[in-house]
Parts: structure tokens; sequence; C-alpha cells
């Protein structure tokens, strides 16, 4: 780590003095232009990030308070979306992707899937009254078995956003080879390379500006659909010991995030119920992360630019539903952010799938929040895996099921 | 003047087995493409059309059309983007063949031209908000 310029409490005392300098992840690029990274590392002390884009591992967390007579739920629907009932009595966890339960899927392909956990996770968020259908076996303390009612965010005991993995660190950049229309949740990719999906608010996106996650940590505080979470654990599929390139930006999916937060104080603006068409339902995130300039190195990190972020270029008609590991190519995300890309002396539009604009106002209310005052940062309590570590992505390794003599399987 | 006429025909049950495009060209001299079109025998059919041809001759066309019954949109109130329930993703952008659907490069938000819009719906389907509605 390179001569440390201030500290976390240093920086919390400039906020709460109203003397805390801010900029965001784009207005850095910027500054560093004009001054230069010494200069503007000793100027700026909090750099914004921020993401608005699906992230189907996402999901709430609920309490309803107690029926009398008492319940233990074990299957349970909220506007007809199934909510996972295998904890303690009235807990219930409703997923992103899960889908309402007489939908047609892709019976009718491709399928719509107009309303699932992403949607109720937006409605509930609006404060508008949810349709909870709850069914229980009945025990000696816990004798209801059946319920039907309808609920709201205010009157439930906790709510709360428990998401296990959102804001990838880059993602892969999505074409389809094939001859016919194949629908993804990178999008509607059309044949022979016809247009390319990608996913990643690059310059802005959170673990782009820390590519060794030397900030963001466990317990980081953020800015979580429109409210306040943190950062609780490593995501699923961390895998920070993807190939990096000279910046230090890794060329795929690396890091992400687990994160949780009070649903409580968050906007319906900034969490979306997604049908994305031939795949299933999701949520778009709004998530942002405030990365303190502890010294210069952080703030080189911060300086990253599309032009230094490269993406690999996928098949999703055959690379990637078999798990190839092709990859067609790499683009920059200042190629894919002009609307066309060129491969196999073709030029391809590209669609974003997460939204600049919004990642863009993110950093923005973030800045503003922490000029105001209004959100303190926090220092991580544990660090993420980084590439020193042995965390790392894996396949599953099927083990085929044997029946022995006695007809017992192992 | 010549001009370009983008439409969309609805023709009733009745319409749809007499031929009346081709009228177009052969009673009035016009030029036309179909960009898109399902009619089917006995059941009601509809028709997206980009006319070309001189302004009168367009009219007469036209109104020629709705005398055999076909009813006649301007294709512009056809797609619909709803500015209430876009969130400027842009996953409709590589899939609009006539780049009607663009990102303003300074804002980076969707913007829908609807005068190059030729009713492909492609971006209905590409739309995860559903702000992209047909109207046919």
């Amino acid at each position: 780590m390179g001569v440390a310029l201030r500290s976390y409490q240093e920086i919390n005392e400039k906020i709460k003095k109203g003397k805390v300098v801010v900029v965001t992840a784009e207005e850095v690029i910027e500054l560093v232009d004009k001054k230069g990274i010494e200069k503007t590392a000793r100027e700026v002390d909090v750099v914004t990030t921020g993401t608005f884009g699906a992230m189907c591992s996402s999901g709430a967390m609920i309490n309803t308070g107690h029926t009398k007579p008492r319940m233990k739920i074990s299957e349970a629907y909220l506007n007809g979306v199934m909510a996972y009932g295998g904890l303690a009595a009235v807990d219930l966890y409703i997923g992103a992707t899960q889908v309402a339960k007489d939908d047609p899927l892709n019976k009718i392909y491709p399928g719509e899937f107009k309303y699932g956990g992403g949607h109720v996770i937006q409605d509930l968020v609006a404060g508008k009254d949810i349709l909870l259908e709850a069914y229980g076996y009945g025990t000696d303390e816990y004798p209801r078995k059946k319920l039907i009612t309808w609920i709201n965010i205010k009157d439930l005991n906790q709510a709360y956003l428990f998401n296990p993995r959102n804001a990838y660190q880059n993602y892969n950049v999505a074409v389809n080879c094939s001859d016919k229309i194949i629908y993804t949740y990178l999008g509607v990719l059309l044949p022979h390379l016809g247009n390319a999906g990608f996913s990643s608010a690059g310059q802005l996106s959170p673990l782009l500006n820390d590519p060794h996650y030397r900030t963001i940590g466990v317990g980081t505080k953020i800015f979580l659909g429109g409210g306040v979470g943190y950062v609780a654990w490593q995501g699923t599929q961390h895998d920070p010991g993807v190939e990096r390139n000279d910046k230090g930006i890794p060329k795929g999916g690396a890091g992400t995030l687990a994160v949780i937060g009070d649903m409580k104080g968050m906007d319906p603006n900034w969490l979306w119920g997604l049908s994305v068409r031939g795949y299933g339902c999701s949520l778009a995130v709004g998530l942002g992360v405030p990365i303190p300039v502890l010294d210069e190195e952080t703030l080189q990190y911060c300086a990253v630019r599309d032009q230094d972020i490269e993406a690999p270029i996928i098949d999703y008609s055959n690379a990637y539903p078999n798990g190839t590991g092709e990859v067609l190519g790499y683009v920059n995300y200042a190629e894919l952010r002009s609307g066309k890309i060129h491969h196999s002396g073709k030029e391809i539009p590209t669609s974003p799938i997460s939204s600049y604009s919004r990642a863009r106002e993110i950093c923005s209310i973030l800045k503003k929040w922490i000029q105001d005052g209004d959100f303190i940062l926090t220092q991580p309590t544990l660090a993420l895996p980084n590439t020193e570590s042995d965390v790392h992505f894996r396949n599953l390794a099927e083990r085929p099921i044997t029946n022995n003599a006695n007809g017992i399987r192992r | 003047m010549v001009s370009t006429k983008k439409v969309v025909l609805h023709f009733p049950r009745e319409a749809v087995e007499r031929p009346v495009v081709c009228d177009l060209a052969l009673r009035f001299g016009l030029t036309f493409n179909i960009l898109r079109a399902s009619i089917s025998p006995h059941h009601e059919g509809l028709m997206v059309l980009e006319i070309i041809g001189e302004n009168t001759k367009n009219e007469e066309g036209l109104k020629y059309l709705q005398e055999k019954g076909v009813e006649i949109q301007p294709l512009s109130q056809d797609i619909k983007k709803d500015d209430q329930r876009c969130i400027d993703c842009g996953s409709c952008l590589g899939v609009c063949p006539t780049s009607a659907l663009y990102m303003d490069k300074k804002s980076y938000q969707v913007i829908f031209e609807e005068s190059k819009c030729i009713a492909c719906e492609l971006c209905v389907l590409a739309c995860p908000t559903r702000a992209m509605e047909a109207l046919f």
C-alpha cells in the first residue's frame, strides 16, 4: 500500500464538519486528466461508484408477525409467487427469479414471465398491499393450517433485502452465432452475431473501481435500492483469480458482493421487477459504494476508464449453455458503449442491459448524502478474498450414482 | 411532391380475400414496401406498409383502401414507449433494426424516434420492464 493520505476516521470527521470532498467515479476521471493522480488524490476524500442492472441473485427476508392461533408456515405465496418457508414459523424468503405459480413459463415460447419475486419486492417497497396465502401442517404449538390475508411492509416486523450475489465485477458480452433468435438473461440475441448484450456499469461499477478489494469488504456501508445497506459477505461465485489485464482489471466476471439492507428505507424506483423474455423474472438493483481515497493507489484505481476494462465475447447459443469456456475475443466498454463493436469483420450493435444513466444517478445521490453529512463511511471488518486467496470458481463435478449389491444407492 | 408514409392497415374479415393492396401500384402508380403482414383467409388481417409516391396519389390510394373497408392508422400510434416504466437499461437498442431506439450520448437515456419505427416489435420482446408496447 502506498503512502497513507487519510484514514476512515479523518474522512468521517470531515463529513461531520461538512468539509468532505466527494466526486463521482466519472468526475474523478476528468479531475485526474486535469490535475494528475497525485494532486487529485490529495484533494479528493471519497469517490462514489454505482450500478443499476438485473441482479438475479437477490431476495427479501420478511417476518410477517404471528397469527392467532399461531402457525408455522411451510408453504407460502406472496401475490401468487412462492416464498421459501423452511425457516422459523413466520420468516419467509422470496427470491427475485421465483415466477408466479400459474405462469405458463416457456410452454409458450418465449415465455413472458409477467410477474415474479422481483415484482413482489418492488411492490412491497412501494408500500402496496401484498396478498399472503400460507399453509402449515399443524403442530401442538402451531395449530393453524391455513391463512389468507393482505400484508403491508409497514406492518411487517422485518423486511430486509438479502442478496447473495450483486455488483458483479465485470461480465460477459453475449452474442448468438446460431441461425435462430435466442432469448437470454443478456437480452434478445439475434442470429449470426446480429447484436451483443452486455451488463456492467464499466467505469462507474463499484468493484471495477476497487479491483483488488482494498476498501470494499464485509461491513462496508453502501447505497442499496435507494436506502442504506451493507456488504454482508463475498458474493456467491466470487472469483478473484480471474485473469487480469496490466491495470489489474479482471478480464471477465470476477468478484461479487453479498449485500443486506432494510427495505423499509428503500425506494421502488431503485428496485425494479423485471420480466426477461424467455428467461424469467429478475430484479434490477441499484447499488452504490463509496470508496475512501486512503492513498494514491486507491485513487489510481478509481480513475479507471471504460477503455481500460475488457470483457469476453461469448456465444450464448453454444459456448455458454454447454460451458465450453470458449471466448470469441475481447472488447472494451468504450467500444461497447459506443453502440457497436466489431468482430469477425462484422459490425455488431450493442445493448447495455445495465443502465448507465441510473448508475450515474446513484453516484450523484451517494455523493450528496455524504456531502450533506447523512452518510458516514464504515471500515470493513473483514477483507474480501483477493487474488492471493485460494477462493476460486468451480464447476460442479458430477458423481454418478451407482447401486451396490444390496440395491442401496451410494 | 414525393413523400413516404408509414401506415398500419387493418383488414376486416370481408376485405381479407380481395386483392386491394396491389391496386396501390396498378391504379395509383405508388411504390410500397411491406414492413409486416399477418393476413390469413377468414380472419382479420394486419399489414404495415411504407407507401412511396406523389402526395396526391398517396392520399387517393389510402382513400381507395378505406372505401374497400380497410381501416388505416398512422404507424407512429402503434408502438409506444412508456417513459414512466423505462429504466434506460438499453436492452432494446441492439435489436432495433432502424435505430429508432437509440441512446443519447450525453444523458445515456433511451430515446424513441417514432418516425423511424417500422413496428417490428423486437423492442417489445426485449424490454424487461414492459415499457415498450404494441397497440395493434
